[in-house]
């Protein structure tokens, strides 16, 4: 049975482990930094030299690491696009505005153990030739907020931030930038302007690629809070030995956020692609299974915005055999190994690693209903399809789920979803239409159910009529 | 480098010049206009910055498949093999570009009217309207509204919306000149990025979040500096209205004339829009050699003294009703036998360059002295000129004034004063207010003036002619920075009140026997070939922007 693999989370459920600087470093912190400061240069085959920095950010691409914030773009590659040439500084920002719903891992980071974060910011600084740094967190984490501030207060008292760290000459100052509660500043060019005082809304992507155009119109790298915590695992392992954790091209350990119909929610680290969904949700060292007399009927698998997945689907995956050769192999959705690529060519994603598992008692209409109305409060409005799409559809399926559907409607609001879809400025297009494209998809029946029963009553004259009042906002007018 | 839009190949230059004019990578709208493929856009305009939210402009496309040896990959016939741009989720389905923020790259074919492209405005198209009040019977806009139009173009007949609109604002008091309905805003951008970027002013944002975003100013009411207007003019629907003009009239039935604003020394191109001789909006014309696309809100509202009820209409002779014919009979005996120097000629820098040109010719006669006067007041950064004459340069290069407005009129009260000057002419000025006053004049055998308005020096008149404005006249006026620009008639001058140059040619020619300026194209014409600065010039070969002339 597989078990977790705790490398992130190695201390921070530990008893007695608490966030402070001196439990941090009683249990190893700031090695893997003096580690990284220690590198030496490193000779290639064509004669050439890798300074240090050169050498851990080479590492970072070898060891395969992706990104843990939903895209899982490989971090050396977003690193290697870093315009360095451009005579300006280059900032650094970790993206810790875990918003999507679902997901709750990176708080687990931040609240019990800030100082691995702070660990591999400095790292990455470092090898990035970043002076100034921002940890950019939610406006609903203000506990999170507090230990940051506390914790990066503690590190430059020891000597870890601010000039000169750990006398190697090299300045780092990095500060805590809270949000104002919007999903969107999760987007990270969303995020940037946000920083910068603005508004949030996404840049259109050219001309503004952050790793040229980011902050202030400087270089800027936007990580994940997990994905530079995986930074100071590759200095302290190496890049061979990092590569070894999880599978090939899906490498190292992801923190899994679980809810739903599932016994034991909650958050699991695992090496990616060593569990199966299947193993996530009822193997008793993880989900422990669905509640008692229920059947699974779907799980989102990669956060509120990935494409659902229907209990029962088989999906033909390429599988290397012993030979090396390639073949199509069917395999049955729970036992989709849980990584990257098997969730992307089962035709959704892992994203943020969060996995939200329904079972025979929900509604797909409600339950869709529910996450459209998070799509349109949270769509910042700036480009047509989105702004106008993401609330048609939640209008369409609050008429829905209350008993003013129509048959036709499973038709309407895939089509309003498909028009959506790639025409966006940011990927939160496809966030809000994902969801209604594949439960629609995969639940048609249901939709053209509910929607044909309530044209059976309406006919009869039975029902009010039902507007969508989306929950109140303070700038709703 | 060579593109293909909508299956024509062409060559376009790899940069082009973004709003600021710094040049950039060509877009693929920049390259479709090279086709004389408009693609429909709301939120981008040559002048501002590029927002790509409408989301109107796009465009399928497809760029030269690269083999693995990074060499293209080509068809039968040695044509290279295209690679149409799709959805890296969904292959079958293409994805679009924003064509005004798209750089081109070589061998990129633009699918401006193909099916895909097609379905995408419709579809955006269908989003911008679900929540939009459809109240086009009543908007300010319509006639001249990028929905209705697009809708037309690119739009579908009917929608599958069948929810409850959103509602909106309306009828938001922005600023003293503007009135915003929020329900009919596209959320473009362009009225926010032109108030930060172009009038400096960071007065407009957005408010609230999604579908219920709404532009809103910093403080309602407190939108008000001197370029709101500009915003009307941006806004590609009826959301942003003028306080002015809206509820006036259906733009369609409005004659639009090119002409240039009065208010101050730079001359924005202007379009003068009326009806029926009435002129009920102005709004700038771009021209990039002197006010791009924009204008003042002061200039643009400064036409409503054309239409004043006090206007002179009358030819008054000693204070009776006379005629032209009469008055110019009179006058032209009176300078013609008039001893040299006893003449002196106050003319204005408001008057058109033709017509300052026949006066420097009757002084010249007469051995006049002549002057003009100085209108300083407050200029700003962008287009206010300090300056509030329209043609102070069209006086000095006419030589009816020197570089230094009201540097004769002290010798000219003197004149008066001695009675040297015994007769006093006056174009367009209140000289009671220069120096020259009542007691001054009454001193005069004649005070020949020729104005619009009444004034304190227009009551004193022995011969008082009411001109045109320049709404109702053609002719020509110099900026500050020498460019000189024509301007048409877009409106009749009320009463018997006559284009000055049209008496004036009269008189030179009754004074000093010169003719040929019947037309103002001769007029113009004959100008050039006198005025060193103008040399070369013909009125058919300047163009609706003008030109520079030396200053």
């Amino acid at each position: 049975m597989p078990e977790q693999y705790k490398l992130i989370l190695k201390h921070a459920d530990e008893p007695g482990y608490t966030p402070d600087l001196g439990c941090y470093l009683r249990h190893g912190g700031y090695e893997a930094l003096k580690k990284a400061f220690a590198t030496s240069p490193r000779a290639l085959a064509d004669g050439k030299s890798l300074s240090p920095q050169e050498v851990v950010r080479d590492d970072v691409k070898a060891s395969g690491l992706r990104g843990r914030g939903g895209a899982g773009f490989s971090a050396g590659l977003k690193w290697s696009f870093v315009d360095r040439r451009s005579g300006k500084p280059i900032y650094l920002i970790c993206n810790a505005d875990e918003s999507e719903p679902g997901t709750f891992k990176d708080r687990q980071i931040m609240h019990k153990d800030p100082h691995q974060l702070i660990e591999g910011m400095i790292i990455s600084c470092w090898a990035n030739d970043v002076k100034l740094a921002y940890i950019y967190i939610r406006g609903e984490m203000p506990h999170g907020a507090k230990l940051l501030e506390q914790a990066l207060a503690e590190a430059r008292n020891a000597g870890f931030l601010g000039k000169n760290i750990l006398g190697t000459g090299y300045n780092l100052e990095i500060y805590v930038h809270r949000g104002a509660g919007a999903y969107i500043c999760g987007e990270e060019t969303g995020l940037i302007e946000s920083l910068e005082g603005k508004r949030a809304y996404p840049r259109i992507k050219p001309p503004y690629f952050p790793a040229v155009l980011g902050l202030y119109m400087c270089p800027t790298i936007v990580n994940n809070v997990e994905t530079l915590c995986h930074v100071k695992h590759i200095v302290t392992m190496g890049a061979g030995e990092y590569a070894k954790l999880g599978t090939p091209n899906n490498t190292g350990t992801r923190i899994v956020s679980l809810s739903g119909d599932v016994k034991q929610p909650g958050y699991y680290e695992i090496e990616v692609g060593k569990v199966t969904l299947g193993q996530l949700i009822n193997d008793a060292n993880f989900g422990g299974g669905l509640k008692p007399g229920r059947s699974l009927k779907a799980v989102i698998p990669g956060g509120s915005s990935s494409k659902v997945l229907k209990a029962g689907e088989v999906f033909k995956l390429n599988r290397k055999g012993a030979d090396g050769q390639m073949t199509k192999v069917d395999v049955p959705m729970l036992d989709l190994p849980y990584d990257f690529d098997s969730l992307q060519a089962a035709g959704t994603m892992s994203g943020s690693s969060a996995i939200i598992v329904l079972d025979d008692s929900r509604s797909m209409v409600e339950t869709l209903a529910n996450l459209a109305e998070f799509y349109a409060h949270e769509s910042c409005g700036q480009c047509t399809p989105c702004r106008e799409g993401a609330l048609w559809l939640a209008k369409g399926l609050h008429r829905l789920s209350h008993g003013e559907g129509r048959k036709a409607d499973a038709e309407y609001l895939s089509h309003i979803a498909q028009n959506i879809q790639g025409r966006t400025i940011c990927a939160f297009g496809e966030a809000a239409a994902w969801p209604v494209l594949s439960f629609i998809k995969k639940f048609k029946d249901e939709f053209e159910a509910q929607g044909a029963a309530d044209e059976a009553a309406h006919a009869k004259g039975a029902g009010p009529s039902h507007e969508l009042k989306l929950a109140a906002s303070p700038n709703q007018h | 480098m060579t593109v293909k839009v909508n299956g024509k190949t062409l060559q376009v230059p790899k940069t082009m010049p973004d709003w600021q004019g710094k040049p950039q990578p060509t877009t693929m709208l920049q390259a479709a206009r090279f086709a004389g493929v408009d693609i429909p856009h709301y939120c981008y305009h040559d002048k501002l910055p590029v927002a790509g939210n409408c989301r109107m402009c796009l465009v399928e496309f497809g760029t030269p498949m690269m083999g693995p040896d990074r060499k293209p990959v080509l068809n039968e016939d040695g044509s290279p093999k295209i690679a149409k741009s799709v959805l890296p989720y969904e292959p079958g389905t293409s994805r679009g570009a924003i064509a005004c923020a798209s750089p081109i790259s070589p061998g990129m074919e633009i699918y401006a009217d193909s099916p895909a492209t097609k379905q995408m405005r419709e579809a955006v198209l269908e989003s911008l309207l679900i929540n939009h009040p459809l109240d086009c019977p009543i908007c300010d806009q319509a006639g001249e509204c990028k929905l209705q139009e697009y809708s037309v173009q690119h739009g579908q007949a009917g929608s599958k919306f069948v929810e409850a609109k959103v509602h909106k604002p309306k009828e938001v008091d922005l600023g003293p000149r503007i009135v915003l309905d929020d329900e009919r805003c596209v959320l473009c951008t362009r009225c926010i990025r032109f108030t930060k970027d172009i009038a400096g002013d960071d007065a407009l944002g957005i408010v609230n979040r999604g579908s219920y975003n709404t532009i809103a100013a910093w403080q309602e009411g407190k939108f008000d500096n001197n370029y709101t207007l500009n915003t009307v003019d941006l806004c590609p629907v009826g959301a942003l209205t003028s306080k002015d003009f809206r509820f006036k009239m259906r733009v369609w039935f409005l004659k639009e004339t090119k002409s240039v604003c009065t208010s101050c020394g730079t001359g924005c191109s202007i379009t003068i829009g009326s009806r029926e001789g009435v002129i009920h909006r102005y709004e700038p014309r771009e021209n990039d050699a002197v006010n791009g696309p924009w204008m003042c809100d002061e200039g643009r509202l400064n036409y409503k003294w054309v239409g004043r009820a006090d206007r002179l209409k009358d030819v008054l002779v000693r204070g009776q009703k006379s005629d032209w014919s009469t008055a110019t009979r009179e006058i032209s005996a009176k300078l013609a036998s008039a001893p040299a120097g006893s003449v002196a000629i106050i003319a204005s820098a408001r008057q058109t360059t033709e017509e300052l040109f026949l006066l420097k010719k009757l002084a010249t006669k007469l051995g006049a002295l002549t002057d003009s006067i100085a209108r300083e007041g407050e200029g700003d950064k962008l287009l206010v000129n300090a300056d509030k004459n329209p043609n102070s340069n069209g006086a000095r290069l006419t030589g009816i004034a020197f570089t230094e407005f009201g540097f004769n009129l002290p010798k000219i009260a003197d004149g008066i004063a001695n009675g040297t000057i015994r007769t006093l002419v006056v174009f367009g000025e209140d000289v009671t207010k220069h120096g020259l006053g009542a007691d001054l004049l009454a001193k005069l055998d004649a005070l020949i003036v020729c104005d619009i308005l009444p004034n304190a020096t227009t009551a004193l008149a022995t011969h008082l002619l009411p001109g045109a404005a320049h709404a109702e006249k053609r002719g020509t006026f110099v900026n500050v920075k020498g460019r000189l620009q024509k301007f048409m008639k877009a409106v009749e001058a009320p009463g018997d009140a006559r284009a000055e140059w049209e008496f004036l040619h009269e008189l030179v020619f009754n004074v000093t026997g010169q003719n040929g300026f019947v037309s103002i194209e001769g007029l113009f014409n004959q100008m050039a070939k006198e005025v060193p600065a103008f040399a070369g010039l013909e009125w058919a070969k300047v163009g609706d922007t003008g030109v520079n002339v030396p200053i």
